[in-house]
């Protein structure tokens, strides 16, 4: 399994001199399983340079795993070329919600005037899935979603492909009203997703100074995301969902933090950036 | 992949720990998974103490009375028995013997716990002392 990080900003679509080495897309991550099939992790600015490069060699299937539906994880889609390809099989995975179907959900954004074409019109026909409770099987990977701590419905992935495990919580907020270091695991959200990962892609959001303005918004400090890394035994934590404010410094100054705060074995923090590859192996 | 409580149960466990009002969490099954420390004040012993208390545990352990009539309360008269058996809000006014052995009179309103669509994952019982206090 490979993954290729396409996108990693949090909220806002951030391009500029300051955030070049990182990047400015919002979130999209690329993941090839090792029989071939092509899994996509969200629907961010990220996903519109993805789809250029699959126009020569156009999959037939293609799975996008939404984690929910705030427009940072959704308003690359309608700028995803295999979209717009009848000829491409493309099957929508989200959250689901207590009072509307996910294809409703995605209607209010592909619809005037927020956008000027209908998802009804859109030549590729999606196929909507509200992720399952239980476990299902993509190509040769099990694929496990959970329900985790954000604003709204939203979930957290576990891809394990060949033995390897990927996890996938950009936006996560589990320290709120829990002390991470001490409650049991089981009372954590998004442990069952992240348990044993190999690279776990999590919400770095915020500063601890920022974190306590922003208490309840949905997000992880450095001191946070750490700690969740620890607790859940993940071997290499990818700090994930950059704040649009931080430059390029600030995200190597907040990993040096988290670098200090790291206490478990394995590879430890980094940052994710555009075009960042993760082999799993 | 490991075990882990429902999201539903894990932010109302969050809110327990946050909140002055006496709060007990009970599973689809009925075991009593936490309370918080107000309701470690009226019942007499600290949940690290207690531990998880299966429903025939917890029903009976506090000896709860009607508070107009005098009388027992069966387990499954009790409004957190109530709202686990019938998915339904319930109240009620008891007089409980802690585990200080300490009498209070109390009041409980129960309600199950719904996540996603229908997915019943448990209820909450918060507390009142009849004296006023939380």
């Amino acid at each position: 399994m490979r993954a290729r990080v396409w996108g990693c900003r949090g909220s806002l679509a951030s391009p500029g001199p300051e955030t070049i080495r990182y990047g400015g897309n919002t979130s999209c991550v690329e993941v090839r399983l090792d029989d071939g099939s092509l899994i996509i992790l969200d629907a961010g600015t990220g996903i519109r340079p993805l789809g250029l490069t699959l126009r020569d060699e156009l999959p037939r299937t293609i799975h996008l795993f939404l984690t929910h539906l705030h427009l940072d994880h959704l308003e690359g889609l309608g700028f995803f070329g295999p979209l717009w390809s009848p000829e491409v099989d493309l099957h929508i995975w989200g959250p689901p919600s207590p009072t509307r179907s996910l294809e409703r959900r995605i209607a209010r954004y592909f619809s005037p005037p927020l956008f000027p074409v209908h998802l009804l019109d859109i030549p590729s026909h999606p196929k909507f899935h509200d992720v399952p409770e239980d476990a299902w099987s993509i190509g040769g990977a099990r694929i496990h979603a959970r329900p985790v701590s954000h604003r709204g419905p939203a979930v957290g992935y576990r891809i394990r492909d060949n033995s390897k495990t990927l996890a996938y919580i950009p936006d996560h907020e589990p320290a709120l009203g829990v002390d991470l270091r001490e409650v049991e695991p089981e009372w954590i959200s998004g442990h069952a997703v992240a348990h044993d990962a190999d690279v776990l892609l999590h919400d770095a959001q915020y500063t601890e100074e920022e974190y306590v303005e922003r208490i309840g918004w949905g997000h992880s400090s450095v001191s946070h995301v750490v700690t969740f890394a620890n607790v859940v035994e993940a071997n290499q934590l990818v700090m994930f969902h950059h704040d649009p404010l931080h430059t390029d410094d600030q995200l190597e100054d907040l990993l040096e933090e988290a670098k200090a705060l790291w206490k478990g074995d394995g590879v430890g923090p980094v940052l994710a950036r555009e075009g960042m590859e993760l082999d799993l192996g | 992949m490991g075990e882990e409580h429902n999201l539903v149960m894990i932010l109302a466990r969050g809110m327990a720990s946050a909140i002055a009002t006496p709060w007990f969490l009970v599973d689809p099954d009925g075991t009593l998974v936490y309370y918080n420390e107000a309701a470690e004040a009226i019942l007499g012993q600290t949940y690290a103490e207690a531990g998880a208390l299966k429903p025939e545990e917890w029903g009976t352990m506090f000896r709860p009375e009607d508070l107009d009539t005098g009388k027992s309360v069966a387990p499954s008269d009790l409004p957190l028995a109530k709202a686990l058996q019938d998915r339904v809000p319930a109240h009620g006014r008891l007089r409980i013997t802690g585990l200080d052995e300490e009498r209070r009179d109390i009041a409980v309103t129960a309600f199950p716990l719904f996540a996603r669509t229908d997915e019943f994952v448990g209820a909450v019982a918060i507390f009142w002392e009849e004296n006023g206090k939380g």
